[in-house]
């Protein structure tokens, strides 16, 4: 990132006085014609046209359509329109899962992203170990997400879990964490804050070490303590990393579907639905798959998704210039 | 100075602690993995395998070696497929100038926001007609989705680091744009192959949502899945599923081990950009 940047910048600038179509010939003779710029991005882009359009417009294709499985395999199916949607929306379980997506977004996010950055202040501090320590941090970010979810719920068992058995320690009753409908979105949402603080950690760490040292030199100098460095110093220069952050966190945490459906599947009583397993479910979760409003329900994601996601598009751009 | 190095030790002890409970979790399943099937269910439970029992990691090996030797195929495929087609791509957006380099940058960028769902869906019902469910290249073709645009990203913010002047001399001495990049801009992009690669791997190698869709009945079905169905099917034996876990782990802990600042570097070029 750093070398990209300092790289950029020593790129000889025109040399005053040369004319601009001068420095046109010269760079075509360089960098050849630009038909071998796209020859090198081919393969990319019927990748891209093949294995991202084409899912894309298929599963579109899905959403406006009445598929069964015969329909699938035939290829004959009716024609609905928005029906899908109508049908998505208006069900009762939309409001539920809308706001249980809400819920485990936003919960996990301000844990997350908090803890994160805690953790991140904490390790700049250079110490003994600090280094090792904050690879280990990495770890369950690295995992499959199969392997630290089905832990989780091992851990999270109401009767042979070790986590009711701390709780049991200091005197509180065993929760039923996956199997009662009040506990079990926080339990999925517990999972997932523990699954991004890395993340989080990684990226305000090095949005850390790209504040000046003169900036906590000064501060220090005007007398500014600790807390006053961080809120007045650290928080306000580190906002454009923290907002990748939390807008790359977001549109992560939208579309997850392995944590919630490897813990929970969304149950019980669909207390722990979001909208990205209710598409999983309705699609591949049970004995009789239901495309078209699984498709429905995915292309909705997908246009939040994207809401947010041009947003961060949008403040990228904002950073770079 | 006393003060300071005695400072110095509190806050490693205190790193100590926070790492401790974060990696509690990655403790316990080695643990379990290790309990005897008997005391699985003691409460309390064993917080320490004082009678460890590899009767788990047996299982892995009768029963899981199969699964794992599809994931390792499957996440090698993932590879090769994203560095054929990541890499040449960097090359003509950061260093041959390709127009509408702008536009495909941000497709990328909207690529990596369409939910796996949306994606397993669309390719359920192509692999449908074409007869690729249940098998493994249709299985490495849809994992490299998620590394592709990623490692596109990688590549092209690498590459933007490689001098210009170098690419010149190349050229001075009559060397095309092919044999550019192939004796000059690969061999100084060792690092960003390396990253992409080892993401691309991992990636591949943990999905879930492709392998519970698009492989559900083939014959050799992903590490993932195989753990996901021995948790559907036999709930007593969570030392097998947990020594399973362990196990499919294990790309995760080589990475930590031996390129631990590329993961840290990959991790942070998804997101900031120069």
């Amino acid at each position: 990132m750093t070398t990209a940047t300092t790289m950029h910048e020593r790129r000889p600038e025109r040399p005053p006085g040369e004319s601009r179509s001068h420095v046109d010939r010269r760079r075509r003779r360089i960098h050849g014609s630009p038909w071998v710029a796209v020859a090198f991005a081919a393969p990319l882009i019927v990748y891209l046209i093949a294995f991202y359009a084409y899912p894309l417009i298929r599963s579109i294709d899905l959403s406006v359509h009445d598929y069964n499985i015969r329909a699938f395999v035939q290829g004959n199916a009716e024609f609905v329109g928005l029906e899908n949607f109508a049908n998505v929306v208006s069900s009762p379980l939309f409001p539920q899962a809308l706001w249980n997506t809400f819920l485990f977004v936003f919960v996990s996010l301000v844990f997350q992203y908090s803890i994160g950055l805690a953790l991140a202040v904490f390790f700049k501090r250079r110490f003994p170990l600090s280094g090792v320590l904050r690879a280990m941090f990495l770890i369950p970010w690295l995992l499959p997400l199969i392997v630290s979810s089905s832990t989780w719920a091992w851990m999270m068992n109401s009767d042979a879990g070790v986590l009711n058995s701390f709780l049991g320690v200091v005197g509180i009753d065993p929760v039923n964490w996956l199997t009662s409908p009040e506990t079990s979105l926080l339990s999925v949402i517990i999972a997932n804050i523990w699954l991004g603080i890395p993340f989080n950690l990684v990226i305000l760490y090095s949005g850390l070490q790209n504040i000046p040292e003169e900036v906590y030199e000064a501060a220090a100098l005007d007398g500014a303590g600790p807390f006053m460095v961080f809120w007045r110093v650290t928080f306000p220069l580190l906002r454009p990393v923290s907002a990748i952050t939390i807008l790359l966190g977001l549109v992560y945490t939208l579309k997850v579907v392995d944590v919630v459906w490897i813990m929970s599947k969304g149950g019980p009583a669909n207390s722990s639905l979001t909208l990205a397993v209710w598409s999983y479910r309705e699609a591949f979760g049970t004995g009789q798959p239901d495309f078209s409003p699984a498709a429905a329900i995915g292309n909705i994601l997908i246009v939040i998704a994207l809401v947010f996601g041009l947003a961060y598009v949008n403040l990228q751009r904002k950073v770079e210039q | 100075m006393m003060r300071t190095s005695t400072r110095r030790w509190w806050h490693a002890g205190l790193g100590l602690v926070f790492t401790a409970i974060m990696l509690f979790p990655v403790y316990w399943m080695f643990n379990v993995s290790l309990t005897p099937r008997n005391d699985l269910r003691n409460d309390p439970p064993q917080m320490f395998p004082v009678d460890p029992t590899f009767e788990g990691y047996q299982a892995v090996f009768d029963q899981q070696l199969p699964a794992l030797v599809t994931s390792l195929l499957i996440g090698l495929g993932c590879v090769v497929l994203t560095v054929v087609i990541a890499a040449p791509a960097g090359y003509a957006m950061a260093m041959l100038d390709i127009r509408g380099g702008r536009t495909l940058n941000f497709l990328l960028l909207v690529a990596q926001m369409i939910p796996a769902v949306v994606m397993a869906m669309g390719f359920y019902a192509i692999y449908v007609r074409l007869g690729l469910l249940n098998s493994v290249w249709g299985l490495i073709v849809a994992d490299s989705t998620i590394a592709v645009p990623f490692a596109v990203l990688l590549f092209t913010a690498f590459m933007r680091g490689i001098p210009r002047e170098l690419l010149q001399a190349s050229r001075m001495d009559g060397a095309g744009a092919w044999r550019t990049f192939r004796s000059i801009v690969v061999p100084l992009s060792r690092n960003a192959i390396l990253t992409a690669s080892l993401f691309a791997f991992l990636w591949a190698w943990s999905d879930f949502v492709f392998a519970s869709t698009l492989a559900r009945n083939s014959d050799f079905i992903p590490v993932t899945l195989s753990i996901y169905n021995y948790i559907g099917n036999n709930t007593t034996q969570w030392n097998a599923i947990m020594a399973t876990a362990v196990v499919a782990s294990i790309p995760a802990a080589v990475l930590l081990v031996f390129a631990q600042r590329y993961v840290a570097a990959g991790v942070t070029a998804g997101a900031v950009k120069d």
